[in-house]
């Protein structure tokens, strides 16, 4: 078996040995490895997430591409395949889901909704996809993808994580990876890292009620004033 | 049973409670107007006295510019005929009716929902708190004065969409570029998050006292939202004796989308899509209800074809559903995987007729006012045919040879989850929950629609309200169903399958209507108030799943934790419809 991807052309390799021996990069064969057994996690959302069952069903069966093996525990999962409407009352489990998954991880947004808020992105509980909260390595289109748009993504995918290199990968970093601050649910959905803009946003929210309140007030105190 | 529905006996309930209720005369409404103090009474009278015994809706209606609210309900016999529907009008500042929890139990959720998004307060309620919206959020959502926060006008079409030509998004016309808006002066560092508390705290009062000899402490253990088991984002709260369950509280809203504020801002038609997205595994029979109630709005039937295209798909719908649901509950006993492999197969047949005949596989947006969007395509009814004589009728006895008497299966399922048929009724329950418990309530009988009543069918029924009946019934079901279509394909007449022509824009004269269909999981039904506009005024769905999930924690008191996952799967519920 000699896999083209992994097989690196340049050397010789002396024809008796040939099925036996390969010569490669650290990085190619970690990427060939890592790339055929992602492990998405079991986690559906909403309607997308009947297109993922269908997708992991027998008649397109995406562990054909090493994939088979779903995980409801994100611990021993690679890919969270954010597969429905993210709403704000989800939202805080999703991101600790998220920073429970060990790396490398990666992200696909699934469907309108997740990648963008969708045909239900008006909604008052409805979060404008989940890149807000979380980075995101594919989008895939349609509401909702069809079976065959979630294998492409998920191809997608295998191709970018054979672009990774060990020593590039945040992984391997010699900082560790600060987990993703976990929203609130307060009068409305609040983001930790947006504090600041949000009580300066309230402020000026105070601001402009009472001056209205004060406008208002005036032409009734003052009659001749004009 | 026919004539027999068309002649049950509505009393006039105006001459005999004089000084209750009044008729509602406003043009194109129709019931009751009963007086707040003596809704009680009312209530009390028509379950005991008049066999008005299931209490299917609940909900609310704010009029803004009357300055009223309005509780509308909606009772049913469960011996057949159609529903009875009275309303009380409260002030708006000064929301505040009186539960009727304690008459029909089933109102629990939706009071609670009319208290979250309308904020109509329940007297005497046991336990008032926000359902889909959580502890603390700002407003009551569906009150025509509260805005969301992206927000642009009244109705739609919104002309701000397309400013010049160009596409803007909304968010980068927002403050913090998204979706969030907080009361003035708000600090968000001075914030306690409720975490669930006031949930905790009724059930904390079960821990104290555990009864048993054997010193054991009880237990509060969370299933969800993320959990396996719950089939999408759904969460269990049970207090836990040892391996008992003491008590159980469900939490959703999880995927709670606000369908019906979007849905009161749309137009009528740009509804039927968002339908779909409801239960998402039946499309078809969301549009179905939908239609109903607006047709029965507009004063118009559709053409003969159009009827027979729409039972086959509202059949076909029950037969996936009910087979997802087989495959599933299967799933939920632990064999992992490999039974839903089986119901796909067959699911996946009937999609690919689904594809056909309306472009999507899942999200179908089919039906339209007055009939279906467009006709079979050529080989449609060749396939069905050899789908529905050959194919699935093999496939169903399959399941049911390899299912029914298997050892595990029984011994998991017989006994377990079980309901009275007085509980099921009490609880509001529809669908095949109610029909498992013993009693033969199917709107397709009861109340028929469309053209039930030239099909030749049983109403499918079992008696002892367990988890191994609800499977039971499920098979059955999906037998009717196969009869039903054999029916209809063989009848399915030529002809236009859309009365006058297709409109973008229908005109929806001034009224009130509740449509409901026999939907997989129970009666669907959609209430919807015109004011002559092009948007409805009020758009409110009627769950089967959410209603029917009330009875969960009757059914798991007293079992086993693992057994809930199984009764839970025996309840059926998709998450879209639960929480919409
Ligand atoms: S993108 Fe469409 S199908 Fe997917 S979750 Fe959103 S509404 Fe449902």
């Amino acid at each position: 078996m000699t896999p083209p991807e992994i097989n690196s052309p340049g050397y010789e390799i002396p024809a008796e040995i040939r099925n036996q021996v390969n010569i490669t990069t650290l990085d190619r064969v970690y990427n060939w490895s890592r790339k055929n057994s992602l492990w998405p996690m079991m986690f559906g959302l909403a309607c997308c997430a009947i297109e993922m069952i269908c997708t992991a069903a027998s008649r397109y069966d995406f562990s054909r591409f090493g994939m088979e093996v779903m995980r409801p525990s994100p611990r021993q999962a690679d890919v969270m395949i954010v597969s429905g409407t993210v709403t704000k009352k989800m939202v805080p489990q999703i991101v600790r889901l998220y920073n429970q998954m060990p790396e490398p991880k990666y992200v696909i947004a699934m469907g309108a909704c997740a990648s963008g808020g969708g045909p239900f992105k008006e909604g008052y509980n409805v979060v404008s996809g989940i890149d807000k909260f979380i980075p995101v390595d594919v989008y895939i289109p349609g509401c909702p993808p069809t079976p065959q748009a979630l294998l492409n993504g998920l191809i997608t995918l295998q191709k970018k994580v054979e672009t990774e290199s060990i020593k590039s990968a945040r992984w391997y970093g010699r900082r560790p990876i600060q987990p993703i601050p976990i929203p609130v649910l307060g009068p409305d959905l609040m983001d930790p890292r947006k504090y600041g803009e949000i009580r300066e946003l309230a402020r000026q929210k105070a601001e402009a009620e009472a001056q209205a309140a004060a406008e208002a007030a005036a032409p009734a105190g003052e009659p001749e004033a004009g | 049973m026919t004539e027999q529905t068309q002649t049950t006996y509505t009393p006039d309930l105006a001459a005999r409670f004089p000084e209750w209720v009044t008729p509602d005369s406003r043009p194109g409404f129709s019931g009751y107007l009963v007086q707040r103090e003596h809704l009680l009474d009312f209530c009390k009278t028509l379950r005991d006295d008049l066999g008005y015994d299931l209490l299917s809706s609940v909900t609310g209606v704010d009029y803004l510019p009357e300055g009223k609210l309005e509780v509308v309900y909606h009772a049913l016999q469960t011996v057949g005929g159609p529903m009875l529907v009275f309303k009380v009008q409260v002030p708006r500042d000064e929301a505040v009716v009186p539960s009727v929890v304690s008459i029909w139990p089933g109102a629990e959720f939706q009071e609670r929902e009319a208290w979250d998004l309308l904020g109509i307060r329940f007297e005497g309620h046991p336990d008032l708190r926000r359902i889909l919206m959580w502890e603390g959020f700002e407003g009551h959502p569906l009150r025509k004065d509260w805005k969301e926060p992206y927000f642009e006008e009244e109705v739609k079409p919104y002309k701000s969409r397309w400013p010049d030509g160009q596409v803007e998004r909304i968010e980068d016309r927002m403050p913090l570029q998204d979706n969030v808006q907080y009361p003035a002066g708000f600090d968000p560092e001075s914030w306690t998050p409720d975490g669930d508390e006031s949930l905790y705290r009724g059930l904390r009062k079960l821990l104290e006292d555990s009864g048993s000899e054997l010193k054991t402490d009880r237990l509060i253990v969370n299933l969800g939202p993320q959990h396996p088991s719950t089939h999408g984002v759904f969460r269990m709260v049970a207090v836990l004796d040892g391996e008992t369950i003491v008590d159980l509280k469900p939490v959703m809203g999880y995927l709670h989308r606000n369908h019906e504020k979007i849905g009161e801002r749309c137009s009528w038609l740009q509804n039927m899509p968002f339908t779909d997205r409801l239960d998402y595994i039946s499309s078809m029979s969301n549009n179905f209800g939908y239609a109903l109630a607006v047709e029965k709005l507009m004063g118009i039937t559709p053409p003969e074809r159009a009827e027979y295209i729409r039972v086959i798909m509202a059949e076909l719908t029950r037969i996936i559903s009910h087979l997802i649901s087989i495959g599933f509950l299967l799933n939920d006993l632990g064999a992992f995987f490999t039974p839903v492999l089986y119901a796909f197969e067959e699911r996946e047949l009937i999609l690919d007729i689904f594809e056909a005949v309306s472009g999507s596989r899942m999200m179908c947006n089919y039906f339209r006012f007055g009939g279906v969007a467009r006709d079979f395509p050529e080989g449609t009814l060749e396939k069905l045919r050899e789908l529905i004589y050959e194919r699935l009728p093999r496939k169903i006895d399959e399941l049911d040879r390899y299912l029914t008497r298997n050892e595990i299966v029984q011994t998991r399922c017989e006994g377990v989850g079980v309901i009275t048929a007085e509980q099921a009724i009490s609880l509001s329950t529809t669908g095949p929950i109610l029909r498992a418990s013993g009693v033969p309530y199917d709107i397709r009988r009861a109340d028929p629609y469309s053209i039930y009543d030239r099909f030749e069918f049983d109403v499918a029924v079992r008696y002892h309200g367990d988890v191994y009946d609800r499977y039971l019934l499920r098979l059955d079901e999906i037998r009717q169903s196969i009869r039903i279509l054999k029916q209809a394909l063989k009848d399915i007449p030529e002809g236009p399958v859309i009365s006058g022509k297709p409109q973008w824009q229908v005109r929806v004269p001034a009224g009130e209507s509740y449509g409901r269909v026999e939907g997989p999981k129970g009666e669907l039904g959609f209430y919807v108030v015109s004011n002559g506009k092009a948007n409805p005024w009020r758009y409110h769905v009627r769950a089967p799943s959410f209603i029917n999930l009330t009875a969960l924690a009757p059914m798991a008191r007293g079992g086993k934790i693992a057994d809930v996952v199984v009764i839970l799967g025996s309840i059926d519920i998709v998450l879209g419809e639960v929480d919409r």
